[in-house]
């Protein structure tokens, strides 16, 4: 059980650019995130910041009682597990079952435990058939399961998913949506980004919009896909259903497939 | 019509792999058309796009089979270098496109045009115009290994767009971009097409492949399983079974489909839902 409270939290790269202003949000345990946002907004920083990869310039960073300020990456990533948008910046062992079975072992588990994590994980991210493989050797969308099971394999109460819908097809969609529903099942807090305005009805209700530097929702499905601004702002568009009920002039509010499919159906039966 | 690409019985096998990844594929693209590749991952999309810019078998060596022609040449008549001017192509990690050696994204945009020893001030109008066009000109200072995974997704796309090759492989270039991104990049395609180039996207994304692509290449398991125009692949009931993601609009008109809704047409586009469901009438009755 870990809490995350990020408050007031600033960052500039050492570079000068400023990415992120002020950031103030809190995840509970045991919930489920969506972030989305324009290029750039900052979202991969505020999640470094999460697990300690980067420190606040200004502000502060919670994760349970631990200022992140005050302890290193390495301790603050046993708590917070982050999949990096680049599978490529993670991934260094050249079988993927060693990749996998990396971080558990170093976290110091029993043995037999590490067994069961390393399999339960590239069980659930559907890539246990590839465990000899070299994963250079296979698809990009294959690695980045690779990065998911090993972090998933950590066991860590938080886990931070960097765009894992980006280059997925319909099957990996499938994998992750299961994914999420073990995790919720385990009570695990886990925080993901994406740009996949479908993937995001259908799996989550609490969305967190950044743009410019800055959150500029933090609300449910309905209130984001159907606020034009927040929309405009975040260079977001709502999932496809959202435009097909407007041309056929339903009232707002229809998100999901289901919905849009019972109200043309609800029509015909007039 | 002139094939700018024609692949005739290829098949490929990486060297440690036991299976072929690409198996007797045999396809033609003429000259100024956009074809989109679609397909599950791991059915050889990439793979594909690598033998069409003569990395399969150049650089992964392995053993191919069949011909490939690229503009009425044998691929292996070229050398890697005429074939790299000719056929510009995009990664689909734009993390792994980064030349290493140029410290900020403008340059780092000139580069290709550098090695070609173009003139000067020629780069600098090209890179300018290019930088505009992507959208990137408030990166122009940047390292390019300091970039957002979009940021640098753009970069990558622009620094082969302005090579101006004949022909553009593209594959996944929109895999890290926000939606309206997506889109510009979608019109950036559709520029190119108009400006006659010849163009080979590799793309999940099947609304927008339905609204701009003319052609597509269903690649399932290493076979090439259906190629045609757009719509005809589609509405084809064979694509079913191949587990592909349909367009949003399509899938909604097959469900209902099969819920008794009898449809003029399948739709594509979202905007042609109403017109296949009929509505445009019980509109006018309300
Ligand atoms: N290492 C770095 N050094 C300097 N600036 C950086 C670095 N990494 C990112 N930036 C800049 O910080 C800003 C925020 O980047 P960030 O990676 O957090 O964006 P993002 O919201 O994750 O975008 P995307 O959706 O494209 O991944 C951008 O302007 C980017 O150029
Ligand atoms: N360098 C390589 N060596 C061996 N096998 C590879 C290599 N690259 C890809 N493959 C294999 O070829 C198959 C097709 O991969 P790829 O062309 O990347 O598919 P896609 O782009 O459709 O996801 C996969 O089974 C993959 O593991
Ligand atoms: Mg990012
Ligand atoms: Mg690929």
């Amino acid at each position: 059980m870990t809490e995350l409270h990020l408050t007031n939290v600033s960052f500039s790269y050492p570079d000068g650019t400023k990415a992120l202003e002020n950031l103030t949000l809190s995840v509970t345990s045991g919930e489920r995130v969506a972030i989305v946002g324009q290029n750039g907004a900052g979202k991969t920083t505020a999640v470094k910041l999460m697990n300690g990869l980067l420190k606040p310039t200004e502000g502060s960073v919670l994760v349970g009682d631990w200022d992140t300020k005050n302890h290193t990456t390495a301790q603050v990533s046993r708590k917070v597990g982050y999949v990096f948008q680049n599978p490529d910046d993670q991934i260094f062992h050249n079988d993927v079952e060693s990749e996998v079975r990396f971080g558990p072992k170093n976290m110091g588990f029993e043995p037999e435990r590490v067994n069961e994590l390393t399999d339960w994980a590239m069980k659930l991210c559907g890539i246990s058939e590839f465990a000899e493989e070299n994963p250079y050797n296979l698809p990009y969308s294959v690695r980045k399961f690779v990065t998911i099971a090993s972090v998933l394999a950590m066991d860590s109460d938080i886990i931070i998913l960097d765009e894992p819908t980006a280059g997925q097809d319909k099957i990996g969609l499938q994998v992750l949506g299961n994914l999420l529903q073990v995790l919720e099942e385990k009570q695990k807090s886990v925080i993901t980004i994406t740009h996949d305005m479908e993937f995001v009805t259908d799996y989550f209700t609490r969305i967190i919009v950044m743009a410019n530097r800055q959150l500029v929702a933090d609300d449910n499905a309905q209130k984001v896909f159907y606020n034009t601004e927040v929309l405009e702002k975040s260079m977001l568009k709502p999932p496809a259903v959202a435009q097909m009920a407007k041309l056929l002039d339903f009232s707002p509010g229809i998100l999901s497939k289901q919905q849009l499919i019972e109200a043309i159906l609800a029509q015909h039966s007039l | 019509m002139t094939a700018m690409i024609d692949l005739k019985n290829v098949s490929y096998r990486y060297p440690v792999s036991d299976d072929s990844v690409l198996k007797n594929i045999s396809f033609s693209i003429e000259k100024g058309k956009f074809t989109a590749i679609i397909g599950n991952n791991g059915s050889g999309k990439t793979t594909l796009c690598n033998t069409i810019r003569g990395f399969v078998p150049h650089f992964y060596k392995g053993e191919l089979d069949g011909e490939v022609i690229i503009d009425q040449t044998k691929i292996t008549d070229y050398q890697l270098g005429q074939l790299g001017e000719k056929v510009g192509y995009v990664f689909q990690n734009p993390f792994i496109q980064v030349s290493g050696v140029k410290d900020n994204v403008f340059e780092e945009v000139a580069y290709g045009l550098e090695n070609l020893g173009i003139p000067v001030e020629e780069i600098k109008v090209r890179v300018e115009e290019v930088l505009k066009l992507v959208k990137i000109e408030y990166l122009r200072d940047k390292n390019p290994f300091e970039l957002s995974g979009g940021q640098r997704q753009r970069v990558a796309l622009a620094s082969i767009i302005v090579m101006d090759p004949e022909i553009l492989v593209i594959d996944e270039p929109t895999s890290q971009l926000d939606p309206i991104g997506t889109q510009q990049i979608f019109e950036i395609i559709r520029l190119m097409k108009e400006r006659g180039k010849t163009i080979v996207l590799v793309e999940h994304k099947m609304d927008l492949i339905a609204e701009y692509a003319d052609d597509l290449l269903v690649m399932h398991k290493g076979e090439l399983v259906m190629q045609g125009p757009v719509r005809e692949v589609f509405a084809d009931p064979e694509f079913e079974k191949y587990q592909i993601q349909y367009p949003h609009v399509t899938e909604i008109a097959l469900q209902l489909q099969q819920s008794g809704i009898p449809l003029t047409f399948l739709p594509i586009r979202d905007e042609e839902l109403a017109d296949a469901l009929n509505r445009t009438e019980v509109a006018a009755h309300d």
